[in-house]
């Protein structure tokens, strides 16, 4: 066994990292110990990553320190860091999708002649460790995500390592995965690693983690030491986190935060499990909005395309597709925006077939599409924000007249739904693109689900925002489906989904799996088991 | 018409596909090497006039075909400096300095040719050959194949070894992971500056190689405009070949079977205008790209600089 583990304590000292604009770490210290499990917990934008990266020699801090075992340390680059034993799980997948296995892992390696053979072995070795099984031929991108993040992290613990850092390493899991990586972590931390767990759920945090870092603002707020958080239950431990994470925004400054502040808190942050108070109603008994009957999607590109798809979305129904990322969502969804053509099947609108009609068309019905990809194909981010807001409108009165834009009519419009939406922005002739990813999910939002809207089709519409803006997307789509519209809502957060859908749908593949009525507990479990069954071939 | 299917001919067919597909194998290899590292080079005109000037101005003063082809790869070398400066370390745009580069290149060495050789057109008379003792003798293959000058046999040895070179060694697998995913190889410890620096020089070599190939082995002159845009179908041949030396290997041989095809329908009877034989091996790689250009796959990274950390 080549994992040469060490109790030394990794410490920061005021590590202060700055980019254009925002302050990522201002004055961070803390002291990573071996054979614990150290949770980072923060909002987005806390400044966490920015930690992750100058450890891993990323970047480069612009003052503070890093000492291993009490020698100061200057890890300039990732090579640096793998020469210290710092192995770093990224939130996005460092992994060539077109290199098997063994490539990947072998990337790096110095000598001549790739080595598979010593590679395979080490394989081997680091699987039996985290208690897995990894095929080394198996081309990475035909793996599922769990198994992809097991190669990850046998990566980062490739070259013998002293600590681990996992970035949000459950954000796209399903709730098996999540477990079997739960028991890997506990096993390297057995072998006497230190593991760093960064992550923004509190019932990870406390299941998985031996103390607690909190950071806000790119600052460090609070700390609970390993016995500290022993002694705590879990309801002590959350309250005990919340108020360092939300500090000031709990309650007026100086008085204790009260219980509802804590507990909108504990909602913010994940803290609870993701239920959905089932409202009794029967939609079977709702008017049918959007129906699909074996849709099959073609386009040009090398997605993943929408295979005989069947689904339906009645009147003021939420209906939740779950899926790993890249699985034919983006597909589904132009499909029914009308971006991409059928190729066989049949899609209906109201009862009204509207398969060969185009973009503009199912627009006018009340079709609408909120992208994923907000900052490219939503809004054109060198136009101002009242042009974004109308830009799905072009040559419609009153904001054209014969073929000339009405700048009045455009402004007027802009403003009012600047105010509907909270769009924060300084006026409404700003460049789109200078907003925040918040804001232009805003904009997106306003531009669709004006005017008519009576299907809005949303795929990952939270993805990268900040928790404030998340809850709010989510409350803007509840308050949509309340009124009597439809949302067709593609999304990899499980917990999201079943806050918001009344069913869930599994995609795999481009094909709809299986079927889940969100009906209280266990719905995660079930659609996990659709999505690992779907995918691991382990139904 | 028999009689014209003679074994000399066929001889003669043999070894006019050879040279014709050789100078194309070399730059297709080399900007196989670049594109695997995430680099296109669309100055791989230029690069190979450049290599074909110097490979025919050293050939043409020291008299040794060996010491020009070593002149046109270096010629290729600093012609990609270019791209190495201005693209790998600058991360300026990869299609604007490709364009500049091939301007530039066929510019250049028009001017210094028409300055010094116009007046005494110059010729550099036969290669010399290496006879491989025994194979030789086969008749027909032998006198095509196994009396090429070594030069043809380095060249081929070359390719090979880099077909497994960037298979089966670390080399290969960083320059292949510095144009899939260009932040895993970073991530890895790897360095793609300098993984990216090296298959740009040496891309420049086997182009400029290529180059060298064409002036003195296959036209055995220089000419303005020598390449006729064998740089721009190496890129087809480059993109249809997923990155695979062996298959650019087999479709050059094709492009040089397209060439040598035509004068030997002459030969043997066949009256084909002119300008229809002229147009034949560009017909094949129009053909190609329509049958083919669909499962061309080109690296995800391709065309984009890296900057670590960039957000």
């Amino acid at each position: 066994m080549t994992t040469t583990a060490t109790t030394d304590v990794i410490s920061l000292r005021d590590i202060t990292k700055a980019f254009p604009g925002v302050i990522a770490n201002d004055r961070v210290s803390l002291d990573i110990v071996g054979g614990q499990v150290h949770c980072l917990l923060g909002e987005n934008g806390a400044g966490k990553s920015t930690l992750i990266s100058i450890l891993a020699g990323m970047q480069q801090p612009d003052s503070g320190s890093i000492a291993i075992g009490g020698k100061t340390v200057d890890i300039s680059s990732p090579k640096v860091a793998v020469d210290y034993g710092i192995g770093v799980v990224h939130q996005h997948s460092t992994l060539v999708p077109a290199f098997t296995v063994l490539e990947n892992l072998m990337l790096g390696d110095t000598g001549v002649l790739q080595n598979k053979k010593q590679a395979a072995e080490r394989l081997e070795e680091l699987a039996d460790l985290l208690g897995v099984q990894i095929d080394p031929h198996a081309l990475t991108s035909d793996l599922g995500l769990g198994q992809q993040q097991q190669v990850e992290i046998a990566k980062a613990m490739w070259k013998g390592s002293r600590l681990l850092v996992l970035d949000e390493p459950t954000s796209m899991l399903t709730p098996q995965a999540i477990e079997h990586l739960g028991e890997s972590i506990a096993r390297v931390k057995a072998q006497g690693l230190a593991v760093v767990l960064i992550t923004h759920k509190l019932r990870e945090a406390y299941a998985m983690g031996d103390c607690v870092t909190i950071l806000r603002g790119g600052r460090n707020v609070g700390h609970i030491g390993v016995d500290e958080l022993a002694s705590y239950s879990e309801k002590q431990a959350q309250d005990a986190i919340l108020s360092a994470m939300f500090g000031d925004d709990l309650g007026a400054a100086g008085s204790d935060p009260t219980a509802a502040d804590l507990e909108e808190a504990a909602e913010l942050a994940g803290a609870t499990e993701a239920t959905r108070e089932t409202r009794a109603i029967d939609f079977e008994t709702r008017p049918v909005r959007l129906e699909l009957r074996g849709v099959t999607s073609r386009a040009g590109g090398r997605d993943i395309e929408a295979e005989d798809v069947t689904l339906t979305v009645h009147e003021g129904e939420i209906l939740g597709i779950a899926g790993i990322d890249g699985h034919g969502q983006a597909a589904l969804a132009e499909v029914v925006a009308g971006q991409r053509s059928a190729v066989s099947g049949t899609v209906l609108f109201d009862g009204v077939d509207i398969t060969r009609s185009g973009v503009r068309g199912r627009q006018q019905l009340g079709v609408r599409y909120v992208t994923d990809d907000r900052l490219h194909e939503g809004t054109v981010g060198s136009m101002s924000v009242a042009l974004n807001l109308v830009i799905k409108r072009i040559g419609q009165k009153p904001f054209w007249k014969a073929g000339r834009i009405q700048q009045k009519a455009v402004d007027a419009e802009a403003t009012r739904l600047i105010d509907e939406y909270g769009i924060r922005t300084p006026s409404a002739a700003t460049r789109a693109g200078t907003l925040s990813g918040g804001n232009i999910q805003k904009i997106l939002l306003a531009r669709e689900l004006t005017n008519g809207a009576r299907l809005v089709v949303v795929n990952k519409p939270t993805y990268g925002l900040d928790l404030k803006t998340v809850h709010l997307v989510r409350e803007i789509l509840i308050e949509f489906a309340a009124q009597g519209g439809s949302v067709l809502l593609l999304s990899t957060d499980l917990d999201e989904l079943i806050e918001l859908s009344h069913r869930i749908e599994v995609i795999s593949r481009g094909s709809l799996v299986g079927g889940v009525v969100n009906d209280g507990a266990g719905t995660a479990e079930k659609v996990g088991h659709y999505m690992t069954g779907a995918i691991e071939g382990t139904d | 018409m028999s009689d014209m299917l003679s074994a000399a001919f066929i001889t003669v067919f043999i070894a006019t596909v050879i040279a014709q597909a050789m100078p194309l194998l070399l730059a297709a290899v080399g900007e196989t090497i670049g594109e695997q590292a995430g680099i296109l080079n669309l100055g791989i005109e230029g690069v190979m006039l450049v290599g074909a000037y110097t490979a025919f101005v050293v050939t043409l003063t020291t008299g040794s075909f060996w010491l020009g082809m070593l002149g046109g790869a270096i010629g290729g070398v600093v012609a990609n400096l270019a791209m190495l400066v201005l693209n790998v370390w600058l991360g300026l745009n990869q299609i604007v300095i490709g364009l500049a580069i091939t301007l530039i290149g066929e510019g250049i060495t028009s001017v210094l040719y028409l300055q010094n050789y116009t007046k005494s057109p110059a010729s550099l008379g036969a290669q010399p050959k290496l006879p491989i003792p025994g194979l030789s003798d086969i008749p027909v293959i032998g006198p095509a194949l196994f009396q090429q000058s070594g030069i043809f046999w380095i060249c081929i040895l070359l390719a090979l070894g880099l077909a497994f070179a960037l298979a089966r060694t670390n080399w290969g697998l960083s320059t292949r992971s510095a144009g899939q995913k260009p932040s895993s190889l970073d991530a890895a410890g790897g360095s793609v500056m300098r993984t990216r620096s090296i298959a740009v020089l040496l891309s420049g070599g086997l182009v400029g190689l290529g180059g060298a190939y064409l002036a003195l082995l296959t036209t055995a002159t220089f000419s303005p405009f020598l390449t006729n845009g064998l740089g721009f179908i190496a890129i087809v041949i480059t993109m249809l070949s997923r990155g695979r030396i062996l298959v650019v290997m087999i479709t050059s041989l094709i492009y040089g079977l397209a060439v040598a095809i035509g004068p030997a329908l002459q030969v043997i009877g066949f009256t084909v205008p002119a300008d229809i034989i002229k147009m034949l091996p560009f017909l094949i790689v129009i053909v190609m790209l329509i049958v083919f250009a669909r499962s061309s796959v080109v690296p995800p990274a391709l065309g984009t600089p890296y900057t670590r950390g960039a957000r």
